[in-house]
């Protein structure tokens, strides 16, 4: 009975959508760290490599070579871009199906509706990511199109399942709105006033708004610039490899700074885009956790130390992300806290699953008993 | 559920079906082909350069300029549209928690989702018209944004505990 009034009872769309929805965002943040490590600075690393090979072919009137080392850019390019993807697709609809699992109470639709519709949801948003990682590494291999492979097909696939998911969601939204009575009845995790809902409802606001105000600076002073900058630079190394075609000492200096220079300017580009995105997401995330407190099931005091922990790695890491571009020498440091800062949230995220897990079990429990 | 919570949680849907509609299509119509585009003219502009054929490079360079400067715009778009979806719905969840009356947070509700159309609306119409006006449309919605969240995290400070 009370699992039924809280539409948490076993195989229900919403237990369904709350541990996926968690599941994936743990998944999508680990995901990201791994790649944060082990990917993107030896990435950037070797597309430097690359643009300077460019320059030294442009010197040296080679056509053909120019072609080969941006083809090997665009390469190097696609591997960073789709597992860039990946992650925040992940987290995205991690964000979603936690959503999805909120507004249960106003979806007016058949419990095996529900239930379908939080599947074909969740098979979509595994599918995606799954996709986009593999379209650098399957190609255009067999594919029955010119221009995009059976991996970016299966992707846009997985995004149709999620559409399809969530215009049935609103669907029952609309019939809600309409006075149908099969919506599952509101519960108190809506109503929960308690210290550590409200701490995340305040706290993750203020972080969308701080997040906003970042990128509200930054669209206003250095996205012009920068994209100013950005082809100044590429010019200027044009230009200054150009130049050494008519040199007897063939010297590259100038040409391979402007290299340095751009590849700086694009760190910097990428440090202050990933504080802004960051910092709102983990807004978003702090708030959607204020509304699953109620199937938590951990003491008030192990609550309020994950409340904290989350909120302090909420802002730790996209403000250290932030800091590695100006202090370019304190790189190793500064990185390092910031992904301790994602290792707290990744830790009061299982924690937290871990609570949700525990609350489905003693439910699961009382109704064996009952039975 | 209150006026202000229906707006928030269907307008919300409505923006991300909208966005994730908006972004199905550029990935399956559009996207494939600005992405050849960019880097073609990026590495033309060096293969020019390599002849020794400078103003061709820079041509090629400005067109690679002017492609960045729409898939940058297209695809935060469709990242933003889906962002403020999400952020209205979760608003739309817990609006009630609020410390204000229902018309203070019917006006913030409406700030909130008139700023969230808009803000992104302004920046993919720099696509078509790099003047002021979608400048200003993209500011106005901003913010809109940006005093509705500050009420709201106000709002949710003067909630009282249960």
């Amino acid at each position: 009975m009370e699992q039924a009034k809280t539409g948490f009872e076993a195989m229900s769309a919403r237990r369904l959508l709350i541990i996926g929805g968690i599941a994936l965002i743990v998944t999508g943040m680990i995901f990201g760290d791994v790649f944060a490590v082990f990917v993107l600075h030896q990435n950037a690393n070797k597309i430097g490599e690359a643009l300077i090979g460019v320059t030294d072919a442009v010197a040296a009137k080679d056509s053909v070579a120019v072609i080969a080392s941006f083809t090997n850019i665009g390469g190097l390019l696609e591997n960073r871009g789709t597992k860039v993807d990946t992650h925040v697709h992940v987290i995205d609809f991690g964000y979603l199906a936690l959503l999805l699992a909120l507004i249960q109470p106003y979806v007016a639709l058949a419990k095996r509706a529900r239930k379908r519709l939080a599947v074909l949801f969740i098979i979509g948003a595994v599918m995606l990511p799954v996709s986009v990682f593999l379209i650098h590494y399957v190609g255009l291999a067999h594919s029955p199109l010119t221009t995009i492979g059976w991996a970016s097909i299966l992707a846009d696939l997985g995004g149709l399942l999620v559409i399809i998911a969530c215009l049935g969601e609103l669907a029952g939204l609309w019939r809600s709105a309409r006075g149908a009575r099969d919506a599952i009845p509101e519960d108190a995790s809506l109503k929960d006033r308690s210290w550590a809902s409200r701490a995340l409802l305040t706290g993750g606001t203020l972080l969308v708004l701080a997040g906003f105000l970042h990128g509200a600076r930054y669209a206003i002073a250095d996205l012009s610039e920068h994209e100013a900058n950005d082809r100044e630079v590429l010019e200027e190394m044009i230009d200054r490899s150009a130049i050494v075609q008519t040199q007897i000492d063939k010297d590259m200096m100038f040409a391979h700074k402007s290299v340095e220079t751009y590849g700086t300017l694009q760190a910097e580009k990428a440090v202050k885009i990933a504080a802004h995105s960051h910092i709102i997401e983990f807004g978003l995330l702090a708030m959607l956790l204020a509304f699953v407190q109620q199937y938590v099931f951990l003491s008030e005091r192990w609550t309020r130390r994950w409340v904290i922990v989350m909120l302090s790695g909420s802002v730790v890491l996209p403000v250290f992300v932030l800091l590695e571009a100006q202090y370019p020498k304190w790189v190793r440091l500064i990185g390092g806290t910031a992904d301790f800062g994602g290792l707290l949230v990744v830790i009061a995220l299982i924690g937290m699953l871990v609570g949700v897990l525990r609350h489905g079990g003693q439910l699961d429990a009382r109704k064996g008993a009952r039975a | 559920m209150s006026g202000s919570r229906k707006l928030l949680i269907i307008s919300g849907m409505l923006l991300a079906l909208w966005g994730m509609g908006f972004g199905l299509y550029y990935a399956l119509f559009v996207e494939h082909q600005v992405l050849d585009k960019l880097g073609g003219s990026l590495a033309t502009s060096f293969t020019d350069g390599a002849k020794g054929d400078l103003i061709a490079a820079h041509a090629s360079l400005q067109t690679y300029s002017d492609t960045q400067f729409d898939y940058v715009r297209s695809v935060d778009v469709h990242s933003h549209w889906i962002g403020f979806a999400i952020l209205l719905i979760v608003f739309g969840v817990g609006f009630d928690r609020l410390g204000f009356k229902e018309s203070r947070r019917m006006l913030l509700a409406w700030l909130l989702v008139v700023g969230s159309v808009t803000f992104p609306l302004g920046v993919i119409l720099q696509t078509l018209d790099r003047g002021i006006v979608p400048q200003a449309v993209a500011a106005l919605g901003a913010g809109l944004v940006i005093i509705a969240l500050a009420a709201i995290a106000l709002g949710f400070a003067r909630t009282e505990g249960n």
